[in-house]
């Protein structure tokens, strides 16, 4: 239990890691009820209500990033495609529509507002997902920081592929260079004086996987993607969901030279790094050549590889092979930190 | 960048040299013919030795001990008391990533921020001082944490003269007497011990002669890459297997013998030695580096007045008594045996320092069920 | 303690330097360095100062170094078997 926190909310419960999921699994869950399909107590991306032969995904997610311009997006991109992606993740890779609720800070500035909605444009235009309704919200000032979006989306998936399939022996592809969001983020967030190729991925990936699906069918089984927590943090879910240990081999891991040097000055590990345009695909063996290729082909996964593989032994458990040695990967525990030590 | 070019090959992280360093090192062991520890007293050290894996290739019968060389986890919860309560105060605090969440004898930094005080993340201490510069109704303060390398750049601020408003509070610590700490435990049985290579890049290796001399323990100073590491302690196995108590520098291209000689001239202008307590430890003598009193006007502690009466738990001092830290480090107990482990020293309680390092002992313990071995998985 | 990382300088405007890491530029001061610093130099950065000059030629020394430290241990002749058995074991890993 925690004891440091108190009953208050701390900003530990947002970052995605082992705190969040204890508030949701502690607070939220209570909220759940039997649904035909996927529902809230399976926590995954979104929920998956079957209707007919069909399953109809449901996703939503708050935007809350800062600064809300950065090198490679904007808020606006985040939001269409954080939603996009997720609705990917299950499987529904053809949004039926977006909705965009928007709650602004008194004195925002209107251009600043064009300019987030031309973003949002652009990128729908991208992923072939339209945005159909949404709500506008003003607070006064000092009630909100500046904006809050929020976009849900809708879509029908044949097959819904969770983040709890991986068995043994299944091998995982990452669909791209990782850290790229966050530590862009970083570089601008604390002052950090790193100049440099620095830029968000953040991009609508439902096409690519569309790809991987058509690729592997079934033999696709569990999918998520890397957003804050990294991929530390969806090898942490898949493994402890499907009680399958992972093996990462570190080597494999695409990182571009920019992120690595940036990470290692802030002494972060580019794991445990959001991502905003990329996808982690448990596929089962015997297709991972195939869906890779099917992967690579797209213009977002040119970086793609295999780096990992799932086990029987120490379920729960990610183990980080070093190519010097190894470790285990823990769960990533609240917001990043540079660090000096 | 072109694979010849040298800066890249500063990575030493060649796969073949290091196999071929582990081997050396299992003979090396293997021809010493009993079990034998080492320490090292550098956190980043056991970043290193955690982020590579590199326990999983160390032999049976060698073992590589963490020493208390974190000097976040050995800072003391009255210590972060005092920056908990100017932070709540109204001061402005500036702080190191890795101090944010590091608790007070009842609240961290983090849960100060949570209750409206201003604390803020900083990479240098340059920046700190130019927060103070553009706030300048506001008192700053700048927790100034870690050994004497970082002791250095707080130093060379202090020297340039920063604004009216900007204040220090020390809480550095000098790693030298924390190996004299762990040298006179009369249980010890610590063989060798591997020097911090970039305090030793300020310090020099020198310093080091009289200690080996004294303790008759070789000393070597090593850098961070993994195969600074694994030869560092190749070097020093070799060492006590010839029972020669000398210092070697394996970390060359940072390390001399009289070390950076205009640093430690900054460092010692503005900064003293003094006994502190250390979590989990105890007193150590000349452990603290305190600013000089020629200083006062930059110190926090003598200009501002800091109460920790109400961010303080009256009871952390009885229950420190319980820690057996010190023990653990030197790895004469384990984790189970130490009345507070799990009940209430935990991750998000810690009350020594072992549990507060992500590498800490008692942390690994608690988060794996134990020292994990590797060695065979998958 | 603590993170140290080395870079290349490629500009310096009185105390400040500014150092490339693979790409992404910092700028370090250097109040504390323990030599004077030119552009082209390699440095050792801690909390955006530089600690050390790290002369070029230390890299081959280092790397003599560990072999130094090898062959004292009698293993120099087995970096040549341990080339042979890594390429076994990476056919392995392929062949798996």
């Amino acid at each position: 239990m925690d004891k440091g926190g108190g009953l208050k909310i701390g900003l530990k419960h947002g970052s995605g890691g082992r705190a969040m999921r204890q508030l949701i699994e502690e607070v939220f869950l209570s909220l759940a009820s039997p649904v035909d399909g996927i529902g809230l107590s399976a926590l995954d991306d979104g929920a998956a209500i079957r209707v007919g032969d069909r399953w109809l995904v449901i996703t939503t997610d708050s935007h809350v990033v800062h600064p809300i311009f950065f090198p490679g997006g904007d808020i606006g991109r985040i939001s269409v495609s954080g939603t996009v992606n997720d609705l990917a993740m299950m499987g529904a890779t053809e949004p039926l529509g977006l909705t965009c609720a928007v709650i602004l800070e008194e004195g925002f500035p209107r251009e600043a507002l064009e300019r987030i909605v031309a973003s949002m444009r652009e990128t729908a235009r991208e992923a072939n997902a339209p945005v159909v309704t949404g709500d506008t919200k003003v607070m006064g000032k000092g009630e909100v920081d500046g904006i809050v979006l929020n976009t849900a989306g809708v879509a029908f998936a044949d097959r819904v592929v969770s983040d709890a399939g991986l068995a043994a022996g299944d091998v995982l592809i990452v669909t791209g260079t990782i850290g790229d969001h966050g530590m862009a983020i970083m570089a601008r967030r604390h002052d950090l004086g790193l100049e440099g190729d620095l830029r968000s991925d953040v991009a609508p990936v439902n096409g690519l996987v569309r790809a991987a699906l058509a690729a592997g069918g079934e033999d696709v089984v569990a999918m998520k993607d890397p957003t804050r927590g990294g991929v530390a943090g969806v090898l942490h879910e898949m493994a402890h969901k499907a009680r399958v240990g992972i093996v990462v081999e570190e080597r494999k891991v695409p990182v571009r030279d920019e992120v690595r040097a940036a990470a290692e000055i802030v002494g972060i590990d580019p794991l445990l790094v959001a991502n905003e345009g990329k996808a982690v695909i448990g596929v089962r063996a015997r297709s991972a050549e195939q869906v890779l290729a099917a992967i690579r082909a797209h213009p977002l996964g040119r970086n793609a590889a295999v780096f990992a593989h799932a086990i029987a032994e120490r379920p729960g458990s990610v183990i980080l092979d070093t190519g010097l040695g190894r470790r285990l990967l823990a769960e990533p525990e609240g917001e990043l930190l540079p660090r000096i030590c | 960048m072109s694979a010849a070019d040298p800066f890249k090959e500063l990575k030493f992280r060649d796969p073949e040299r290091a196999r071929a360093l582990a081997d050396a090192l299992r003979r090396n062991v293997e021809a010493i013919g009993r079990p034998v520890s080492v320490m090292h007293v550098c956190g980043s050290h056991e970043q290193a030795i955690a982020r590579f894996g590199l326990r999983a290739v160390l032999p049976d019968g060698l073992d590589l001990i963490m020493g208390p060389g974190c000097p976040v986890c050995v800072t003391d919860g009255p210590e972060v008391d005092e920056a908990v309560a100017l932070a709540l105060g109204g001061a402005r605090v500036c702080t190191y990533g890795d101090m944010l969440r590091l608790p007070g004898t009842r609240l961290s930094l983090a849960d100060a921020q949570g209750e409206g005080g201003q604390v803020d993340v900083v990479y240098s201490v340059a920046q700190a001082a130019e927060i103070a510069g553009r706030h300048p109704h506001q008192e700053v303060v700048f927790l100034a944490s870690g050994f004497e390398t970082t002791a250095v750049a707080t130093a060379a601020i202090a020297l340039t003269e920063p604004p009216r408003n900007f204040s220090i509070l020390s809480v550095h610590k000098y790693v030298p007497a924390a190996m004299e700490v762990v040298a006179e435990s009369p249980e010890t049985d610590i063989e060798g011990y591997l020097a911090a290579g970039h305090a030793a890049t300020i310090t020099g290796w020198g310093i080091f002669e009289p200690f080996a001399a004294r303790t008759g323990c070789p000393v070597v100073v090593a850098g961070f890459e993994p195969l600074d590491i694994l030869a560092a302690v190749v070097k020093l196995t070799e060492l006590m297997k010839e029972r020669r108590p000398e210092v070697f520098n394996a970390y060359p291209r940072c390390v001399t013998k009289e070390g950076n000689l205009p640093a430690q001239k900054t460092l010692w202008k503005v900064f003293e030695q003094r006994d502190g307590v250390w979590r989990g430890i105890a007193t150590v003598r000349g452990g603290n580096l305190d600013l000089r009193p020629e200083w006062s006007r930059l110190d926090a502690r003598r200009r501002l007045p800091i109460d920790t009466s109400a961010v303080r738990d009256a009871s952390a001092a009885a229950e420190a008594k319980g820690c057996i830290c010190g023990a653990i480090m030197l790895g004469l107990a384990t984790p189970t045996e130490c009345s507070l482990y799990g009940k209430q020293c935990l991750p998000e309680s810690p009350v020594g320092a072992c549990m507060v390092s992500s590498e800490g002992t008692c942390r690994i313990w608690h988060t794996y069920g134990g020292v994990p071995d590797l060695r065979n998985v998958g | 303690m603590c993170l140290g990382v080395p870079g290349k300088v490629v500009a310096i405007d009185g105390l400040k330097a500014t150092v490339d890491f693979f790409g992404v530029r910092k700028e370090l001061r250097l109040d504390i360095v323990d030599e004077p610093v030119t552009v082209g130099d390699y440095v050792l950065n801690h909390v955006g100062f530089a600690i050390r000059r790290i002369p070029p030629e230390e890299v081959q020394e280092t790397l003599a170094l560990f072999d130094q430290i090898l062959e004292i241990s009698g293993a120099k002749d087995d970096l040549m078997a341990a080339d042979v058995r890594g390429e076994i074991a990476a056919g392995k890993d392929k062949a798996s």
